[in-house]
């Protein structure tokens, strides 16, 4: 090795050890603050999965197949939605796609609570979108392993620290599709508003949301998807749901369990898309 | 202006400017500048500052269309947006009669604007500016659900103007299952709706096609009359200003040239620019036989005591006609009759005139209040149609 490249490795920057510091600060100081978040989130999304699971499944998928019609009115998506659920209660996954669901309904919850506000934000603010846009291409890229660690300390074994991993993974796509879908409104629909005499408010509510509602609409769609494909990886962290049984499938070389489980991943992928699409781009 | 007391809407010195420098004081420099005589290129090279509006002077009578001409880029919707402070003048007055007294647009606060745009001053978009995810209907009551009007006094409000515009059928269907004349109308019911008493109506027939173009410039007018309302209409079709105008202004490069009537504009332009506007112009509709017949009083006298109108003669009290030495009736074009000479009223349009010339195949005869002032041959008619207006000639 020649001097130089000598030198340039004896002086390493701690940027691993700094990151390893801080998570370690962050711990001593707010351990009180973490086990609440992570008690008051467990207990919500446990609550959920209970309140799905206290339902008989036949009675749900009933329910589904209504607000399937209700909401679409299309018989191929009522047919799609009931034989799914009953090919799932047919493999004997009906326990774990509800945990599942609620996991993902919760983070999906979380995201859009969140994300839609921050967007119509940096929508408006061209400093805080600036400021955002690399946080998020950095939530987008990171590894999702690298932050499942400090999560892991932060929040402890099991769903919580799935959850949080999830929100992190998914959120950039509602707050990025909030922003496009405001910024993109068009200068004579904000013009109207404001000839009429709306206020800011008035044209937020009765102008920019209507207009970017489609855009909306589809960082909903892509939250949920972007939720789906993180549940393998929330179940090595301990979260329950249809993660778990591809995990194990995969400790234990188990084809037929990994195909089963993911085919369910897969077909309630697809029924969630479908049903959160809005009507003009299904047809 | 000082002679318009009646003013509704009133612009005094505004200058608009856009900074595109981003850098403090350019809009300041730039003013200095303008002052300073420099023109808009310059200022825009040396300064970054785009200047839309400068020094423009408009007073718009209460009850009429005031037209706003130019090509693209001279300033005209500037001007107008304005009025509603879409566009905010950085010197200058916008005034808007309010009782007794008057309200400078420019400089009110927030609330007060708000309030003027939501009562008193009312707009139609070039690109009809309808929300479309939103029913016509809905589109209609946007400005009274803006004012939190109870839904039921609306209703009423908007069933009313769309019956106006003729769309009571189409209430519930969506914008875009609409024409774009139709489109249009909506627009037109929505401004309607507030009961504003100005509109602003920023090139809102320029994105329609001919036909659909000039019978929504006819539904306007037939409109005017019955609301008279206060607009500044905005437009860069010189047919269109003149059909629909009771004032003209033309602007060129941010500067208002020349205000006037319709007559004023295509009679007496200030200058070639303007002269230039009136030889694109469509004269069939809109040159008058006032315009371009030659005067009774003008016409020399021949030997035998009659006047000389080329191919006619005519005796001077004007009851006398002779056409190749033999004596001709007159005739009303209403009651004209084969072999008699029309005799057609000073308002009577270019295209029309030509028409009876055609017919009856003599010259046509002016008359006003029941004397003969005028005559219109073939080279009065050619010369017409040509483009050579003949400057200076009053009209009755």
């Amino acid at each position: 090795m020649t001097a130089p490249e000598q030198w340039i490795t004896d002086h390493k920057i701690p940027v691993g050890t700094a990151m390893a510091a801080m998570i370690d600060m962050v711990r001593h100081y707010g351990l009180g603050f973490f086990d609440a978040i992570s008690d008051g989130i467990g207990a919500c999304v446990d609550g959920l999965t209970i309140s799905l699971l206290s339902v008989p499944p036949l009675l749900l998928v009933a329910a589904a197949v209504v607000g399937a019609w209700y909401l679409h009115r299309s018989w191929a998506l009522v047919a799609l939605i009931g034989l799914g659920l009953l090919f799932i209660i047919n493999q004997g996954y009906w326990n774990e796609t509800m945990a599942t669901l609620s996991l993902i309904l919760f983070s999906t919850l979380c995201c859009m609570a969140i994300g839609v506000p921050l967007g119509v934000a940096s929508a408006h603010r061209a400093r805080l979108a600036q400021v955002l846009h690399p946080v998020l291409d950095l939530m987008q890229t990171l590894p999702t392993f690298v932050y499942l660690i400090p999560t892991l300390i932060l929040f402890g074994l099991g769903t919580v620290p799935g959850i949080i991993s999830t929100i992190i993974f998914a959120i950039p796509a509602p707050i990025r599709m909030t922003q496009m879908g405001i910024a993109r409104v068009p200068r004579a629909l904000i013009e109207a508003g404001e000839a009429f005499g709306a206020t800011e408010r008035q044209i937020l509510w009765k102008v920019e949301l209507p207009a970017a509602l489609p855009m909306i609409q589809a960082g909903l769609t892509q939250c949920i998807m972007l939720s789906l494909s993180m549940v393998v990886i929330a179940a090595l962290v301990g979260a329950g749901g249809l993660g778990v049984p591809v995990v194990r499938a995969l400790n234990t070389v188990q084809v037929d369990v990994g195909f089963e489980s993911g085919f369910v991943i897969v077909l309630l992928a697809v029924m969630l898309d479908r049903l959160c699409r809005s009507k003009e781009s299904a047809s | 202006m000082s002679k318009m007391t009646n003013a509704a809407l009133e612009f005094r010195n505004i200058d608009i400017l856009f900074d595109r420098s981003g850098r403090r004081g350019a809009i300041e420099a730039a003013l200095a500048r303008l002052d300073a005589g420099e023109t808009r290129e310059e200022i825009s090279r040396a300064l970054k500052v785009t200047v839309g509006v400068a020094g423009a002077n408009l007073a718009v009578a209460r009850g009429e269309i005031s037209v706003l001409m130019g090509l693209s880029g001279s300033g005209k919707s500037t001007l107008l947006r304005a009025a509603n402070r879409l566009n905010q003048p950085v010197r200058g007055e916008v005034r808007i009669g309010n009782g007794s007294a008057w309200l400078d647009i420019a400089r009110c606060d927030d609330d007060t604007l708000r309030a003027l745009r939501k009562t008193r001053i009312a707009m139609v978009f070039q690109q009809f500016g309808l929300l479309p995810w939103r029913s016509v209907r809905d589109n209609v009551g946007f400005g009274l659900e803006l004012r939190d009007m109870a839904p039921s006094i609306r209703k009423e409000i908007v069933e009313e103007k769309l019956e106006l515009v003729g769309l009571s059928n189409w209430a519930d269907a969506r914008v875009h299952e609409l024409s774009g004349g139709m489109q249009q109308r909506v627009g037109l019911a929505r401004a309607f709706a507030t009961d504003a008493d100005i509109l602003l109506m920023d090139e809102p027939f320029s994105a329609l096609d001919p036909l659909i173009r000039r019978k929504l410039q006819d539904e306007l007018m037939d409109l005017q009359k019955r609301l008279k309302k206060t607009i500044l209409f905005v437009s860069h079709d010189i047919d269109e200003a003149l059909k629909i105008g009771s004032h003209i202004t033309i602007m060129r490069e941010g500067r208002i040239i020349q205000t006037g009537t319709p007559d004023d504009i295509a009679l007496r332009p200030v200058n070639d620019y303007v002269a230039e506007f009136i030889r694109h112009m469509n004269p069939l509709p809109t040159l008058l036989a006032s315009t371009f017949m030659r005067h009774t009083q003008d016409l020399p006298l021949r030997p035998d005591g009659m006047l000389d109108g080329g191919t006619l003669a005519l005796s001077p009290e004007g009851r006398v006609v002779h056409i190749a030495g033999q004596e001709r009736v007159l005739r009303a074009f209403q009651e004209w009759e084969q072999g008699a000479v029309c005799v057609v009223p000073a308002k009577m349009s270019l295209g029309e005139v030509i028409a009876l010339r055609q017919r009856s195949g003599f010259p046509v005869l002016v008359e006003d209040e029941g004397a003969l002032v005028g005559v219109c041959d073939d080279a009065d008619i050619l010369q017409a149609l040509s483009g050579e207006r003949r400057y200076g000639v009053p009209v009755l």
